[in-house]
């Protein structure tokens, strides 16, 4: 049951008896399919994604040290208009974040402007003056955005957060997706999805067209990631694997002379674009953390001097920064000189003493997060906290109120998930990718649902216990014909019938 | 391909087949064990530490000798390198490192059985353990299957030329061992124990029936090292290892253009052994033989590592 005025993405505010017009036949199948079939789904879903290595390790829990995301079989659906309006905004606020990024290491015009405090760049620890004057290939600094995205009703979409650095998930999108062929053959007879597995061809298409000009025919590209131990290693080795381009450690790049080469059993090959899975902190050496035993010694040098691309650009966490995401509708509007898209949600900068006072008198109400954490690590969420874990906020606050924000606590939307007890309503977020090329801005139609699997958490961090969900995108809106709905259920049971063929 | 890539597809295949190889090892000794009058039994778990090279470290743990205590070292004993567990371990970080060089057939393969011996219980009988090495030789027959099916380029000739070193190696002190350290006092050559030994030397390598197709006469140990030595039909025969090397070299050779050092020790040793007679060999020292060929195996290892420029 959506639960106190609650939007369901499916089920809209009147309940699996009066769902959403357009997902009446969605509702049906959920209503259809008995609990036992979808758990037994998402059980062999589980086993593929384990088998598969589809994994990430959870830092600090030895007991567990690879684990799978769990994995929901009921899709998140979007409308192809609800679609549309999503994407307009997302591409306006990534061309906003690259403008705004161009901007701070070059004339910084929106400081001049007195549009931002100059001391939230200048003090700000994802502020990189190693990078300042540098002009990346094409000048495209934020390749690929993980923009972070609430819904707390049929047509309010919040952004949450812009990931700007190394966003990470679309591996997920595209293993669900194809889970959700396999297991749930009906649904796409039933309805027109998008297909995301063009993707890999997209950020292949992407990386090549900022590789800087150098006049070869066929830019050598490359995925760096910082070894297999690290917790998305197999997103990294997936993204290699399905561009079919080397996925390449610090120590098989080496600089000679500004350019980067990486070391084959015939020998050095040159390297035009890196997409890096490695923060900036561990990129290199010689121009960061110089006590860091990773990295690339040389490789902003050669960087600076134009030989290499590197998505996303180094010193993009000033982008996506907490304390910098405020001020994005009045960077949005800078740069576009139109009102944003999609908005904020409301945040209060506790750095700022009359915010800070509205937070303190607030603190049950609101969600407090770490200007510099993430992964859901660092946060209060004032309404499930208790009086202690909130009397240690307020300290925290009162002592450093400029590491904060905080946001109300929004009734972010559900969508029917499978639990111990039936199908029931869970709250989600969404993660759409956006890439930037030299030719454009692209958003692929789909992306990562996250769901919270305990009853009322809001909380969908993997590394908190999250799972995710398949998103679908509707290639057209119309509400299913009443024959092809009657058509889709025989398909459904017919489909439900080979799929267990497949099992037995 | 990157020269990390290339050493961890070689060692994938080594570390593969050392599982594989300590799987038969295991079997055919709780075989040795099931027909030896007490207590030879003993000696026969000796003689399988000793073969796999690790009898100091099982001396180390300071445990008896006893079936059980060998069968737990070497199978899922997590503390000590060379158990079974820990070459699956292994060879999965290898085949992690290079997953994008792998088809999702044959990373599947090493990841499956990965996942299948990690919460596995220690064998608790020889019907137990028997169990859990058929299963090892399922998954590395799996993994096998997987690699051939992938495409014939030289990540899966790396994976192959691994394997081919690591067999190569595992057949020689199999045959060095067994030879000259297992036979009991007062046993008599050619007598009931000795030819136990012998059927399951060729058990290890399965290889019985192979006796029988090419040697009309019954079990003679000259035959079973003739077998294991020349027979090029066999494919665990020092011929069969050595053969495949030079292949698999000059396959890569052809496109990747790396050709040296290690492809002239591969010939080199190809045209020494197609010239040896086994009846030689065993006029002029079985244990010389096999220790020279296992020195020169560990310099062409070193050869290939420096002509792939292994990181």
């Amino acid at each position: 049951m959506a639960a106190g005025g609650t939007f369901d993405e499916i089920w809209g505010h009147g309940g699996p008896e009066a769902p959403r017009g357009e997902f009446a036949a969605l509702s049906q199948w959920i209503a259809d399919t008995s609990a036992s079939e979808l758990q037994r789904r998402q059980q062999s879903a589980e086993a593929t994604f384990r088998q598969l290595g589809i994994t990430f390790a959870v830092y600090g829990d030895s007991e567990a040290a690879e684990r799978i995301i769990p994995f929901d079989v009921v899709p998140r659906v979007f409308l192809a208009s609800e679609w549309d309006r999503l994407s307009a905004g997302l591409v306006q606020r990534v061309e906003a974040i690259n403008a705004f990024l161009e901007d701070i290491y070059g004339e910084r015009r929106i400081l001049k402007e007195g549009i931002i405090p100059p001391e939230l760049i200048y003090l700000n620890d994802q502020f990189r003056p190693e990078v300042n004057g540098i002009r990346p290939p094409h000048g495209i600094w934020a390749h690929i955005c993980g923009i972070d995205l609430v819904r707390v009703g049929p047509d309010e979409f919040y952004v949450l957060e812009d990931n700007a650095r190394t966003p990470s998930g679309v591996s997920y999108m595209l293993e669900n997706r194809e889970a959700m062929i396999r297991l749930c053959p009906e649904l796409f007879r039933a309805f027109r999805v998008a297909a995301v597995d063009s993707y890999p061809d997209m950020l292949l298409e992407t990386m090549r067209s900022v590789a800087p000009g150098s006049g070869r025919s066929t830019p050598v590209c490359v995925v760096l990631t910082p070894g297999h131990f690290n917790s998305a290693y197999y997103e990294h080795s997936f993204l290699a694997d399905s561009m079919g381009i080397e996925l390449v450690e610090p120590a098989d790049l080496v600089v000679d002379d500004d350019v980067v080469w990486m070391q084959t059993i015939a020998g050095r090959v040159q390297v035009d674009v890196i997409y890096r899975r490695i923060d900036d902190d561990f990129l290199d050496p010689l121009a960061f953390k110089p006590d860091s035993l990773l990295g690339v010694p040389g490789l902003i040098s050669a960087y600076r001097a134009g030989n290499v691309a590197l998505i996303n650009a180094p010193g993009n966490g000033i982008a996506d920064d907490k304390a910098i995401y405020s001020y994005m509708p009045e960077i949005v509007r800078f740069y576009s000189g139109g009102e944003a898209k999609l908005p904020n949600v409301d945040t209060w900068r506790c750095r700022e003493p009359e915010a800070l006072k509205y937070v303190l008198d607030h603190l049950p109400e609101l969600v407090v997060k770490l200007v510099d954490g993430s992964g859901g690590y660092g946060m209060l969420v004032g309404p499930s906290s208790t009086k202690q874990q909130i009397e240690e906020f307020r300290a925290a606050l009162i002592a450093e109120p400029h590491r904060y924000i905080a946001q109300p606590t929004l009734a972010l939307s559900t969508v029917p998930t499978v639990t111990e007890a039936g199908v029931a309503p869970r709250h989600v977020d969404f993660r759409p990718f956006v890439l930037t090329g030299s030719s454009g801005v692209q958003v692929v139609p789909g992306g990562l649902t996250r769901v919270a699997l305990r009853e009322g958490s809001l909380v969908v961090n993997s590394s908190q216990g999250g799972g995710t969900k398949d998103s679908f995108v509707l290639m057209n809106d119309g509400p299913t014909q009443s024959q092809s709905q009657s058509q889709s259920q025989s398909q459904s049971e017919a489909g439900m019938r080979q799929s267990q063929g497949n099992h037995a | 391909m990157l020269s990390r890539t290339a050493a961890a597809l070689y060692w994938l295949g080594r570390y593969v087949e050392r599982a594989d190889f300590t799987a038969r090892l295991v079997e055919a000794t709780v075989r040795l064990d099931a027909l030896s009058a007490q207590p030879a039994g003993e000696a026969a778990w000796r003689s399988a530490l000793t073969v796999s090279y690790t009898d100091d470290a099982f001396e180390e743990t300071g445990q008896e000798p006893t079936q059980a205590n060998v069968v737990r070292f070497l199978t899922l004993e997590t503390d000590h390198p060379g158990s079974i567990i820990r070459s699956l371990d292994a060879a999965r970080n290898n085949a992690r490192a290079v997953r994008t060089a792998l088809t999702r057939e044959a990373w599947t393969a090493i990841n499956r059985a990965w996942w299948l011996f990690q919460n596995r219980a220690m064998p608790s009988d020889a019907t137990a353990a028997l169990q859990l090495v058929e299963a090892v030789k399922a998954e590395t027959r799996g993994f096998e299957g997987a690699v051939q099916r992938m495409m014939r380029n030289e990540a899966t000739w790396l994976i192959q030329l691994g394997a081919a070193i690591e067999r190569a190696d595992n057949t020689a002190r199999l045959l060095d061992v067994k030879y000259h350290i297992l036979l009991p006092e007062g046993e008599r050559l050619g007598g009931a124990v000795d030819r136990d030994q012998w059927t399951t030397i060729l058990q290890t390598v399965s290889a019985v029936t192979a006796y029988r197709w090419i040697y009309s006469e019954g079990l003679t140990s000259g035959n079973v090292i003739d077998l294991l030595i020349s027979r090029f039909e066999l494919p665990r025969s020092l011929a069969a290892c050595v053969d495949e090397t030079v292949t698999l070299l000059s396959n890569l050779a052809k496109r990747t253009g790396l050709q040296g050092e290690a492809d002239r020790m591969a010939r080199a040793r190809m045209a020494r052994i197609q010239k040896t007679a086994s009846s030689d060999v065993i006029v002029s020292g079985l244990h010389e033989y096999l220790e020279a060929f296992i020195r020169e195996n560990a310099m062409l290892d070193s050869a290939i590592a420096r002509q792939f420029r292994f990181i």
